[in-house]
Order: C-alpha cells, then structure tokens, then sequence
C-alpha cells in the first residue's frame, strides 16, 4: 500500500523584548541562575501579572505575517499543572480565543508555491528551567527563564513530508527574523519546533493515530526524525501493528526516534481564564500602527530582488534568506555597485569568509560602502578580480577600505602595455614547452602562459591584457 | 488619669495628634498597653508589632515637630489581617503551608496607609486563607467574639473585626472575598465595607478567589471608613484589574442626606431564613433613613437562591490554581522525608492545609475538570452574569440596597463548624455582591437580647461608594443608640 504523510507542526519562539510578558525582569536567562527575578515571576504569595504591551505587539506583528486574523477581543487562561519549572503551578497562557489565527504560510517547495495553514498563534510565558546532579541527588531550578514571553505557533495537518515540513520552518525562522522578534537560536530554545506525524493510505481521508516528536535541537534534526517516523510508521502498518499516539524523542546520534511518554489519556489541564488579566482588546487602530509598522518581508523582498536588480529566482533566495545578508546587499548596491557583480561577491566570497570566521554580516568590520569601491576598482581596472578576492579577508577583519589596502600594498593592477610586454618576452623565453605547444595549436597552453604572467607580476598584470600581450607576443617572435 | 486614647476613632486620634494635643506615641502605647490587657481573650492577633509601632509613631511624632505633614491618617493605630503582605513579621495566612513566611514587599493598601501616617500594631488572626465565616479555620488560634466570649467573631477577617470591637485599635484591614468583611463586621458590631471590585488594589492581597476579593476597612464609625478609602482606594499599575477612576474625597459624601433617595428592599432577603429577631432590628433600622426622608421600594433579586452554589464553584474554582503554587518547592512548608516531587506536593499540601482549604481545592479541581467544567464553571460564569443583571435591575429603580448582614448574630464557637454546607449558609446575604462585584457595607444596627449586635447591609451600584458612605452615615447620626463597649471587655 501507497502512504502519504500527514504533519503538523507547533512551534515555540520566544519573543525578544526587553522585559519578562508578565513583570519587569529582564528577559536574559544567561544569567547567574535566578538572579533576573522577582516576587512576580516567582510565583510569590500576593503578586499579580501585568501583561507586556511589547509582547503583544510583536505577537500581533507574527500574526499580521502570517496572514492572521487578530482577535478584537481575546483573553489570558490559566493551564494548570504541577512541575517545580512552573512557579504558580500553572502557566498563563491561552486557549480558546489566540490572540492570532487563520493564517497561512507560503512555502516553496517543487517549483511551486504550497500554502502551509497556521492554525493559531497564541501568547504564554515560559517556565523555569530544571537542573539535576548527574546520578540524582540534587535537583535545582533556575527561574530566569520563567515568565520569558513565548508565542507558540501552530500549523493545520497541511504538510506532507519531510521536505515540506523544513521549508515552513525556514521560511518561518525567516519570517521572525525579519520581523526582529526573536534570536530564533534552537541550541539555545529560543526556537523550539514539535511535529505531530501519521501516515494514511493515499486517497483516503481519515488521519492516523500520530506520534509527537519533541526536543530536536536543529532543522535537519526534524527533517531526519520525520524521514524516521514516516518510515517507522509506515514498517509498524504493514506488519500488521498499530501505532501508539505517544511522544517521541530524537536520538540525533543513532539517528532514530524513541518513546518517551505515552499519552495515557489527554493531560486534563483545567483552562479557566485568568481572573488577574483585564480581555486583551487589540482595536483596529492598534493593529493598524503594527501593521504599518511591519517591515518588508522575505516573500515580497525575493519578488522585488528579482525585478529590481535582475536577480535569477536563486539569486534572489538566496540573498534574501538572511535579513541581514539581504540588508548588506542592498546598502552595497546604494553605495554604487552594480547589482550583479554585488550579488556574486555577497553570495560568494563573503559569505564563505562569513562562515570560515563564524560571524555573522554584522558583526564583522566590513562596510557595504567599502565592498562598492571594491567592486568599482574591479570595474575600472584598479584591480584585478584576483587581487580583490586577496582585499577582502582583510577588508572584513580591518575595516579598511579597499583604496587604502591598495596603494599600501601596491596593488594597482599593471595596465602599462610596455612593462607587461617586457613581462611576456621573459615569460615564452622562460617556457618553451608550453611555448611551443601554443604555436602548434594547443589552446590550451595560452592559459599556463598567462598564469605565469600574473605569478610574475604577483597577481597585478590585468588579466585581460596580459591575455591580449602575450598572444601578440608569441604572434611576433614566432 | 488612665490613658483611653484605645477607645477612639481614627478620625479623634488624627485630630489630636495634628493638633499636638497627643503624641502618636501616646496613642501607640494606649493602643499596644490596651492589646497586652485583652488579647489573652480575645485572640485577635497572631502578631503584634510593639517595636515597629513604636518607630512608626516616632516618625510621624518627628514629622510633626519637624513641622512636615503627617498624613490624613496621623498616628491612628491598625492592625492588619493576614493576609495582607507585609515586609514587617510574617505573612502566613494563618495556615501551616506559610508557616514563618517573610513577604519582601508591601501589599500596595499597606504602603499607601503607611504613607497617610498610620502606625501598624500587627497582623491579625483569620480563617486559614480566608476560607470561612468564623475564624475557626485559622491553625493558630481561635478568635472570640468581644460582645460573647462563647461566640465566634464572624469570618473570614474574624481577627479584624474582634480588634475594632475591642478596641484593640482604631482601624484593622481584612478582605472580603463572600462577605467575610461585613459579615464579622455584623457579628462583632463594628463598620466593615467592602468596595467596588478594582476600587483597591489587590496586589499584596494573597490571593484566595482573584475574580472576588477585595480589600476592605473596619472602624468605629461610618466617618473613619471614609478616611480609609481615601487612604487605599485608586488605580495601581501592578494590578491590572484595579480600576482607572478618579477617587473622589469620600469625606464629602458623609454632607448629604438621604432624602429624596430610593432604597430598595429585595424580597428575597426577607424570608423566613431570616430570624424575627434580626428581622426586627432590620425594619427598626430601615424606618431610621425613612424618617431621614428616604423612599423605601420592593425590589426583586430573583436569582439569589442560586448565589451560594455558584459562589462556592466560582471560589473553589480560582482557589484552586491560587494555591497551587504553595509546594514546598519555594518558600513556605516543606514535607520532611520525602523522595520524589509527587510524593512532595501530596505530602506538604496533606500535611500544610487545614481540612476546610483542602476541601475547597477538591470542590475547585472537581469543577474545572474536563467533562465537568461546562456543567459546573461555566454555568456558575453565566448564572454570576444573570446575578449581575438582577443587581442591574434593581439599581434602576433604586439608589442602595438595605438587606441584612446575616440571617443570624454571631453562633457558638464549634456549633457549625462539622457542618461545612450550614457555615457556607452564613454567607447569604454578601455572597452575591462580591459575585456581582459591587460595593457593600455592613454597620450595626442594635443588640439583640442575647446582647449580640446585628448588621444591617447597605449596596450601591459599581463605584458609588459615596452613596454607600451617605446612607451609612446618616442611619449611624440618627440611629439613636450608642453601642457601649461590650461587657466582656469592660474594666479590663
């Protein structure tokens, strides 16, 4: 029989304001342990939560991306249950009235657009985290992170296989980091993603008993462990088993998926609304503000790269994958580059110099002006291509500016015909071989020789020239 | 010639001390001499803070020589239930689970008294979490009435009301989450008033049933309620559900007179649950402010019969989650000998709650659970709206409503205290008003022949306090009687 996949997926991203949603904490959990706390996030007898107007806002911002509606009129519920990382013993967040929902995400995926639903989006606070001694003994709790403001996000059963199922998370991390919401680092859980998989039969409509797996720390963890669990499933169904709806954790060493706790019968968590919150209203004027206060998103970013610089569809997503990578571009291009030799030095060099070094576009010294004169030394032939690539480690590590490196190191490119004829000549005496092997029609040979130009003149000959010189040259003492 | 500053109102001590005719540490001394002599009996405080009033009074003493501005509240001694966070002694709840529990902040009505230039005297005794009508409750201590030492004070702030009643001292802070201001306000004879939900802030008010408590005074007279809604009432950022409403002087209110006004009776408060005797004293007390030139209206609140059932869902419901969080994680008490953390939460939550706080956190998790919730909570939420409505109703064709406090004056001590549904029935008459979240008053209105007093119960519509305040005031100028200090506390 012929299965097909059928994934939600949840996502948990903490929001980035400066404060906890319900106190005025500071929302650093890196932290000593438990010394960003206070009566409130503490759970002390007599306090009281006070929402923060900034979480909703951004919540509000994540829900307008996503094509959301934004309820009016929605509310705080309390979920009840007992774990020392939760400080009340309940959790403030919300159930039947999300302050988002009804949205959609789009995700490319085969040469198409698929449209992802987003469920709800809805706001809650974080709990405390738990630490133990390795073998027991001594457990502790750190409650910096207790009362970080948390938006989760879910998705309707939309996606159908694993493939899919990276694509909305990519896009989705793309989507936050656009709309500067959240780090959205998995190492550190401020990005958390859970994906809910069963499998039926293609063509039928019912959906399978699903299983849940939690705690993968990376994309391509959840890629791997759904490739596993649609596998898995799929191998339990045709020797005649039944699947447990369970959750399952991911062992990223074995590569596999294993149970962790089975859903005896659904936790009873007994929501009420939280008598301590006033309805959180979001009239129209307020969503109105956050909506024109969005920024341009990936989607409609890519479309305009496309257009307004002529970027292939790849080039465009690529750029535009990184906020900031899109940002660098664009300042590069406003500096006076031309959009395509920008858009290769931005995607290429830099990039691979940005990963070698572990940092991040802005972070480092270079600035987008300084890549522009690069580039315009190249065009007018200050430089050669080569002698750019050489600048530009040193450009990102400095902060110089490429003029300044130039002339330091002496790097003008030679375009004096006489000295590099005079290079040429010393060149074809140097290497009859190869020499000898042009004038018998080996093409191929012309380019050793102008290799051993530009090794001469350490890179400065200008390559196009030096092509030129030494072909006259071999033409005259033939 | 003994020093009787004890015996006065909050408003004669501020007088006397702004004008320099007595020092508050005088009156402090009067007040904490008076403690010593009949706290033994009467069991009002669990805490009390001589030292720390002493250098409460010293500084507004200082302020006054310095020639600085003590506060509309100079020098008037108060004592606080304990279930107000203080930074000063402990805040337990009168429950073992907060046994030796220090707050590290100021409840806000707390810090906003201390501002006006009160003096605190201590913390005063309750029913364990405010769970109760009679201070049974409490697992420190019983706490008797001051008009019968056989009787209880009412509850759950039966601690407050005993120390105003005995005149421990002038003014106390309770909270009244189903009466339990006004009702030990009726049964120990003495002004209780609860506000408008969101009048006062709640942040620092241990949370019992966050939808329903109130933080509220007890004085001597109507006057000195007004000094302390000056005093606490207004909106506070750290509660959200604290109103944003301008707070008027409440001490003008006290100028008008109720003529022309519309009072109205519910008929559902005069049945035959109500004895003859406190019937009387309640019909005696309403020809008081008809002769005052008030108009007296029939006026049905027709969903009153459902107020205690919905009340206990609703209570229990919010008491459950509030109490959750005392775990022996934390603070508080923590189970000796345990070995894993369920086996923590069952053993401390066994051993640290009393058997009526338990019971109220079964009723409460019974009434949320799934496949309950819609036939309990729910419902409760919609009859709460429908109570609501009645109140609404009402109001149009009235100013305030007069009821009685209590069907009763204050019973024995141990007489329902095996009979959890009878204590609830203490609650009928106030129960509703927390659930329609008006203000309410009680005030007494005579002894009976017992020698207990009995309340008489005043509501106004939704931040009209100053309606209460006048209606209050003029039934207390021209009621024609003085309540003497009760027997048992006399020559002391």
């Amino acid at each position: 029989m012929k299965y097909e996949a059928v994934i939600g997926m949840e996502v948990h991203v903490e929001l980035n304001t400066l404060s906890k949603v319900f106190c005025g904490c500071s929302t650093n959990f890196h932290a000593p342990a438990n010394t960003n706390v206070c009566p409130v996030c503490l759970g002390m007898p007599g306090v009281l939560p006070v929402i923060s107007k900034r979480a909703v806002e951004l919540s509000v911002a994540v829900g307008l991306a996503l094509h959301c509606t934004i309820s009016r009129w929605s509310k705080m519920d309390r979920k009840n249950y007992f774990y020392p990382d939760l400080a009340k013993n309940y959790q403030i967040s919300q159930y039947d009235l999300p302050l988002c929902a009804n949205g959609y995400l789009e995700i490319p995926i085969d040469g198409t657009t698929k449209r992802i639903g987003v469920t709800r989006a809805h706001l809650e606070e974080d709990t405390a985290r738990n630490t133990h001694t390795i073998g027991g003994g001594d457990s502790g709790v750190d409650f910096n992170r207790c009362g970080v403001p948390l938006l989760e996000i879910v998705t309707e059963p939309d996606i159908r296989s694993a493939d899919e199922a990276y694509a909305y998370l990519t896009n989705l991390k793309q989507i936050l980091q656009y709309l500067d919401v959240s780090d959205c680092n998995m190492e550190e859980g401020s990005l958390r993603a859970e994906a809910n998989i069963s499998i039926r039969p293609v063509g039928t409509e019912a959906f399978g008993t699903k299983t849940e797996v939690k705690n993968v720390a990376s994309f391509s963890g959840i890629y791997k462990a759904i490739e596993f669990e649609i596998a898995r499933q799929q191998q339990v169904l045709e020797e005649g088993g039944t699947i447990t709806q369970e959750t399952r954790g991911w062992d990223a060493d074995r590569g596999i998926t294993f149970s962790q706790r089975a859903k005896e019968s659904a936790h009873d968590y007994r929501y009420f609304p939280e008598p301590d919150l006033v309805p959180l209203v979001v009239d129209e004027a307020w969503e109105q503000q956050i909506r024109e206060s969005l920024p341009e998103l990936p989607q409609a970013r890519r479309e305009r790269f496309i257009t307004a610089y002529q970027l292939s569809e790849f080039d465009a997503g690529v750029l535009t994958a990184d906020k900031a990578m899109a940002d660098f571009f664009e300042a590069t291009v406003d500096a006076g580059a031309a959009a395509k030799p920008a858009a290769n030095w931005v995607m290429g060099d830099l990039q691979k110099l940005l990963t070698e070094r572990r940092v991040e576009i802005g972070d480092c010294a270079l600035r987008a002006e300084d890549l522009a004169s690069m580039i315009g030394l190249i065009e007018d032939g200050t430089i050669s291509g080569k002698i750019a690539k050489d600048l530009l480690p040193e450009m990102l590590d400095t902060g110089k500016a490429p003029k300044l490196l130039v002339e330091e190191k002496g790097l003008v490119q030679i375009s004096d015909s006489s000295e590099l004829e005079a290079v040429a000549r010393e060149i074809i005496e140097a290497n009859p071989g190869p020499t000898a092997d042009f004038r018998a029609g080996k093409e191929k040979a012309l380019g050793f020789l102008v290799g051993q130009m530009m090794k001469a003149t350490k890179g400065k000959a200008n390559p196009k020239l030096a092509n030129e010189i030494i072909r006259s040259e071999l033409a005259k003492t033939e | 010639m003994s020093n009787t500053w004890y015996e006065k109102t909050a408003h004669e001590i501020r007088d006397a001390v702004r004008a320099g005719d007595v020092s508050a540490a005088e009156v402090t001394e009067s007040c904490l001499d008076r403690i010593a002599a009949v706290d033994g009996q009467l069991k009002a405080f669990i805490d009390v803070w001589n030292d720390a009033a002493r250098a409460q009074a010293a500084q507004v003493d200082a302020k006054i020589k310095n020639g600085e501005d003590p506060g509309p509240l100079a020098g008037v001694p108060i004592g606080l239930k304990d279930v107000l966070c203080t930074k000063q002694g402990t805040t337990t709840c009168c429950s073992q689970i907060l046994k030796g529990y220090r707050s590290p902040f100021d409840a806000t009505a707390v810090e906003r008294l201390a501002d006006a230039g009160a003096v605190f005297v201590g913390k005063l005794n309750m029913d364990e979490f405010a769970m109760g009508s009679s201070t049974e409750n409490s697992s420190l201590q019983t706490t008797k009435n001051p008009w019968n030492l056989e009787c209880v004070p009412g509850g759950s702030s039966g601690g407050s009301a005993a120390a105003v009643a005995g005149h421990e001292c002038a003014i106390t802070l309770g909270s009244d989450t189903g009466g339990s201001i006004r009702q030990p306000a009726a049964c120990c004879g003495c002004v209780g008033l609860k506000p408008t939900y969101g009048r006062v802030s709640r942040f620092g008010l241990v949370a019992f049933a966050s939808s329903l408590d109130q933080i509220g005074p007890f004085t001597k007279d109507v006057e000195d309620c007004a000094l302390v809604l000056n005093a606490i009432c207004g909106r506070d950022l750290r509660d959200s559900t604290s109103a944003d409403l301008p707070v008027p002087d409440f001490t003008q209110a006290l100028k008008g007179d109720v003529s022309g006004m519309k009072l109205g009776m519910p008929k559902e408060y005069f049945t035959d649950a109500l004895g003859a005797e406190m019937r009387e004293k309640i019909d005696t007390a309403i020809k008081v402010l008809e002769g005052q030139g008030a108009e007296i209206v029939e006026v049905s609140l027709p969903h009153t019969d459902y107020a205690v059932a919905t009340y206990y869902i609703i209570c229990t419901a919010e008491a459950s989650a509030n109490l959750a969080r005392f775990d022996g994680v934390r603070y508080g008490y923590r189970a000796p000998g345990v070995t894993n953390v369920d086996e923590l939460y069952r053993k401390t939550k066994t051993e640290g709650y009393g058997p009526e706080v338990r019971r109220r956190i079964m009723l409460g998790t019974y009434v949320l659970s799934s496949g309950y919730y819609d036939a309990y909570y729910l419902k409760a939420q919609k009859v709460r709206s429908l109570i609501q409505r009645d109140f609404n109703e009402a109001f149009e064709r009235c100013d305030a409503i007069v009821t009685p406090t209590a069907p009763t004056p204050a019973f024995k001590i141990g007489e329902k205290s095996s009979d959890p549904l009878e204590m609830y029935l203490s609650d009928i008459y106030t129960i509703s008003v927390n659930l329609a979240g008006l203000p309410g008053m009680s005030l007494p209105c005579g002894l009976t022949a017992s020698g207990l007093p009995a309340g008489l119960q005043i509501i106004a519509k939704p931040f009209d306090e100053e309606t209460l305040l006048r209606v209050a005031y003029t039934y207390e100028q021209n009621r024609g009687f003085e309540l003497a200090m009760p027997a048992a506390l006399r020559a002391q």
